[in-house]
């Protein structure tokens, strides 16, 4: 007899689905079916019972080959090389739970780290845009419910975030949005023809690179002002329909992803963006929310929030909290070479920092901590296997509206193996053993 | 566990009636007691003040929006030094929206040992327990927000009260609320169309109630269901001028209303930071105090209590579930704005703001705090808060002290002013002499407080018996003549006990305790409706399932204290 969990979060993207089901054998060890999941999702989990998963912590040799240890010893080992270092990076955070996360800021306390999450190669513009105009938002069921606007503006929900569309923004039936997609007009905002884009009602071609420009004409097009001919390859009529278009809606939803955070103009872009969200409450009621990638990503940066006051690029080492993107986020720092030990857990920067930056981690003392086997793992001297959070252990983690969901254990994880928690729970005493401090 | 005495403190204790004599304090077993054994450690408190701990009834120290308020102000961590670790403390920053730790010790140096989250989204209720357990030393709790629920709309437009109060009870539970807050009632659903209620009598929107209607509803379901607290109420149309006639109507829904509970609280009605809701004028160039009128109400109608949400004249951080207002304040002051709408139940917003003393509409509004609370006749109903972080920084109540107890502190405030006459010519403060007490201070900030929250027969007093949180001021009463030595002690507690725990030791804190909090478990008949109700809106409305919806209590509690309550029948 297999039996059914039900309510499971999805530990993958920002959209953070509660509703999966999950077929688990009778003996509570192994997942057999998926339902309501999207692919990516689903494989996620099924991911976990991959028969060739490394289960021990291990060392790197001189010669590249590993060795194992236990998890003791790399705690050791981990603690040793931070407390070791004057600036130790801790970078990641991005799928692990809240719990875990606050785990390993009290480490990064004691040690002088600085603490990074994966926003710095995402969203980092959005939140610095958020310090300099604020944000006009709601949660994702004020969307489905009311919203009959939605713009997607440099993003591709169709693969980035697979279940957005049909559970909050464009085909789900809220209480005033009674005929799903009918009842709203979608625009999609993109320099690609994205699959997106093709069940929007109007897709706006931009030219790559002008998005201040098209939002600024935006802003111009609210008030009927005068516009060029063409403004970032769009003609002005269309500017200023779609501009009508917002102002006849009663709720306007605008989605924004890494099209617009990470082309030129970055944070400007937010800003302004933000700033058209804030003119359209002048004619109707208008949010914007960022398509946050990772499934708590929002979390590290919450519990960094009310922990130091900052929602990442924490630089601890000084003993206090010190905050100033471009300067205390990780690839500032990899690439000044100011960092003498590199801590990772929930994510990969071996496949998302640049190269220069990658470089410098195979040079450090380092631990990856990560369930698989990544190109981070691959550069660094210690990979410490755990327990997947969402799968095989539960916590706390934020929606990328910030709405915090309880993620479930499934099945166990295998024999022997800790979770993020556990580990850094050993790194910790480590930790206080080495500077002589009171747990 | 240890036993305590402090001895030969000045107490002062309102509810054994003990008004800075000296006397002696036993603890033992974490509550206070008539003697302890000769191997007590003793605390020698001469030339001390004694007071129970304090119970802080409405303060934003935990949440979705207060941790907005943290991420969105960088610059708010400059206006203060961000304090490295130290013994048991944790680095600790922010100013008027602090990191979790500099919340803990900088309620524990004012000698507070409880604090009141004043609103909770029920939806981010998990967030807000994730930083109160994360926050040490203090006791909390937290009021989720039901003034525009649908559910709530629903039920009291059809005259379900019944139903209301099932569905209550359920969402108490579940989020591990304390009891019923309530925000600018219809006005923030109002506002999810960019749309507001400004009278008692205004519609909602397609839910076809009154914020009357509203108050009146969840006041009867308060009583019905018995709870500890009473309705916790920020009504419509705060903060603008002319507001006091909204106000008045407000307060009026109490007539007639009597409180039934076992907690010993006697209002059917807290209304909070009064200060916002009591301005008369018509615009900002006659704005003017009407707080004389409004507290000359609530001096009449004992079945009220209120807090005053005092304005300190810093830069601070607004934040409140009344989202309207923080976009038109925005609108006012051209600075960043933030706004959430929170699906099916509320919404809210947060604005910085600069109170200038050279802003004549600032300095009144400072005034009309004050006068409110020396205009009052019962510190026993009248609290003192800024609505943290509103109308100022919690760290300010000392200095909010020293102003209520000495004319002379008030005189320097107005004579700094820029528009000093303009000032005093729109509020009656300048003509007051009354100074307050030491004692009329432990009602406003313990006694009163832990009273109307339904605590008051374990909090807020030094009477054997309660729990034995204990505050000792570096302050004598007898030969004090300063009134900066106010501010001064009453930011420095020179000892702190909470529940029988030493936590500032010589001025140093020396534990982070054993942090409790509260929640109401109410039992009611069970309905079947309303076990529909959330089924179908969970399915329909929601973008969580209804099993995703319940916090867990032990995975977001140190250290729970439920209270529990029979209301079947
Ligand atoms: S949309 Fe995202 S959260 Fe939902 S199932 Fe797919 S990967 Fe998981």
């Amino acid at each position: 007899m297999t039996q059914l969990v039900t309510d499971i979060i999805c530990p993958f993207c920002g959209t953070l689905c509660d509703d999966i089901e999950v077929e688990v054998s009778d003996d509570g060890k192994k997942i057999i079916k998926v339902t309501n999941a999207c692919a990516i999702g689903a494989e996620k989990f099924l991911h976990a019972q991959s028969p060739d998963r490394i289960v021990r912590p291990r060392m790197k040799q001189e010669d590249g080959s590993w060795k194992e240890v236990t998890y003791d010893e790399a705690a050791k080992y981990t603690a040793k090389i931070l407390c070791d270092a004057k600036k130790p990076l801790m970078y990641g955070w991005s799928s692990t739970s809240c719990e875990a996360q606050a785990t390993g800021h009290m480490i990064a306390e004691l040690v002088g780290g600085v603490v990074d999450n994966t926003a710095t190669v995402c969203h980092g513009p959005s939140l610095i845009a958020v310090h300099d105009v604020g944000i006009p938002s709601c949660t994702l069921g004020e969307v489905k419910n009311r919203a009959d606007r939605v713009i997607f503006w440099g993003c591709n929900p169709a693969h980035a975030h697979p279940r957005h569309m049909s559970r909050y923004s464009i085909f789900s039936r809220g209480y005033f949005t009674t005929k799903g997609s009918k009842s709203r007009k979608i625009i999609v905002v993109d320099p690609r023809p994205t699959d997106t884009a093709s069940v929007a009602d109007y897709h706006i071609q931009i030219q790559q690179g002008r998005d201040y420009e098209l939002i600024d004409a935006l802003r111009v097009a609210l008030q009927e002002g005068p516009l060029p001919e063409t403004v970032a390859g769009v003609p002005k009529e269309k500017i200023y329909d779609i501009a009508r278009l917002l102002k006849s809606g009663r709720f306007v939803t605008i989605f924004f992803g890494m099209g617009v955070t990470h082309s030129l103009g970055k944070n400007h872009n937010i800003d302004i963006a933000i700033a058209l969200t804030a003119d359209l409450n002048k004619y109707t009621k208008a949010a914007i929310i960022p398509m946050r990638g990772h499934y708590n990503v929002t979390g590290s940066g919450q519990v960094l929030g009310w922990q130091f006051g900052f929602p990442f690029c924490v630089d601890l080492s000084r003993g206090f909290a010190r905050y100033n993107p471009g300067e205390s986020s990780a690839n500032d720092l990899l690439m000044r070479g100011e960092v003498d030990a590199n801590f990772v857990i929930g994510s990969d920067p071996g496949s998302h920092f640049p190269f220069k930056s990658v470089k410098v981690i195979n040079e450090l003392p380092s631990v990856c901590i990560d369930p698989h086997m990544t190109p981070t793992v691959a550069v660094s001297k210690c990979h410490v296997p755990v327990a997947l959070v969402g799968i095989e252990v539960g916590g706390s983690c934020y929606r990328m509206d910030n709405v915090p969901i309880e993620s479930r254990k499934v099945v166990d994880p295998p024999a022997g193996m800790l979770t993020d928690g556990e580990f850094l729970e050993l790194v910790l005493t480590e930790v206080q053993r080495i500077k002589g401090v009171a747990a | 566990m240890t036993e305590i005495l402090i001895k030969n403190g000045f107490v002062f204790d309102p509810v054994s009636g003990i008004k800075g004599d000296k006397k002696d304090i036993a603890v033992k077993d974490g509550v206070i007691v008539e003697s302890v054994s000769a191997a007590a450690k003793v605390i020698d408190a001469s030339g001390m003040t004694v007071m129970a701990g304090g119970v802080d009834i409405h303060s934003h120290v935990a949440g979705a929006k207060v941790n907005v308020g943290r991420n969105f102000r960088p610059e708010d961590k400059l206006q203060a030094v961000y304090e490295p670790a130290r013994g048991v403390r944790h680095m600790a920053g922010g100013n008027s929206v602090p990191t979790v730790f500099k919340t803990a010790y900088k309620y524990a140096d004012m000698g507070y040992t409880t604090v009141i989250e004043a609103a909770m989204p029920p939806l981010y209720a998990r967030h807000t327990h994730e930083e109160m357990r994360d926050t040490p030393i203090i006791d909390q709790a937290a009021l989720p927000l039901f003034g525009n629920n649908w559910f709530i709309l629903e039920y009291l437009k059809n005259g379900e009260i019944d139903n209301a109060s099932a569905y209550i009870a359920w969402l108490l539970r579940s989020t591990k609320g304390y009891g019923i807050k309530c925000v600018n009632p219809g006005g923030t659903e109002a506002w999810a169309w960019g749309l507001n209620c400004m009278t008692v009598n205004d519609q909602v929107p397609y839910f076809e109630i009154t914020p009357k209607e509203i108050i009146a509803g969840l006041m009867t379901v308060n009583e019905s269901l018995h709870l500890p607290h009473s309705l916790h109420l920020h009504s419509n149309n705060l903060g603008n001028p002319g507001n006091y006639q909204t106000t008045l109507d407000s307060l009026k829904i109490a007539e007639g209303f009597k409180a039934n509970n076992n907690f010993g609280r006697d209002q059917v009605m807290h209304h909070t930071h009064i200060q916002f809701h009591s301005y008369g004028g018509t615009g900002w160039g006659d704005f003017e105090s009407k707080g004389a009128e409004v507290m000359d109400y609530i001096n009449k109608n004992p079945n009220i209590t209120c807090d005053i949400g005092f304005v300190t004249l810093d830069e601070t951080t607004t934040m409140t579930g009344d989202g309207p207002f923080e976009y038109h304040l925005s609108a006012l002051n051209h600075l960043k704005w933030a706004n959430t709408d929170v699906e099916v139940e509320c919404g809210s917003g947060i604005v910085p703001y600069i109170y200038s003393k050279d802003v004549y509409v600032c300095g009144v509004q400072w005034s009309i705090g004050l006068e409110m609370a020396l205009l009052a006749k019962d510190h026993m109903r009248c609290y003192l808060t800024t609505d943290h972080p509103n109308a100022g920084p919690f760290t300010r109540y000392p200095r909010v002290m020293k102003w209520l107890m000495s004319e002379k502190a008030r005189d320097e405030v107005f004579a700094s002013m820029k528009a000093e006459d303009k000032v005093r010519d729109r509020s009656t403060l300048g003509s007051i002499d009354r100074e307050l007490t030491l004692y009329e201070i432990a009602m406003m900030t313990r006694a009163g407080t832990a009273k109307a929250l339904g605590m008051g027969k374990k909090l807020g007093g030094l009477v054997p018996g309660m729990q034995a949180d204990i505050a000792v001021y570096p302050y004598n009463p007898e030969t004090a003549s300063d009134p900066e030595q106010i501010e001064y002690a009453f930011s420095n507690a020179k000892y702190l006990i909470k529940s029988g725990e030493i936590i500032i030791n010589d001025s140093e804190i020396v534990s982070n305790g054993n942090k409790q909090t509260y929640w109401v478990d109410v039992k009611t008949n069970p309905s079947k409706q309303v076990e529909h109700d959330l089924r179908e809106m969970f399915l329909k409305y929601y973008t969580v399932t209804e099993r995703n919806y319940e916090v867990e209590e032990h995975a977001f509690m140190k250290n729970p204290n439920v209270i529990s309550i029979d209301a079947t029948q």
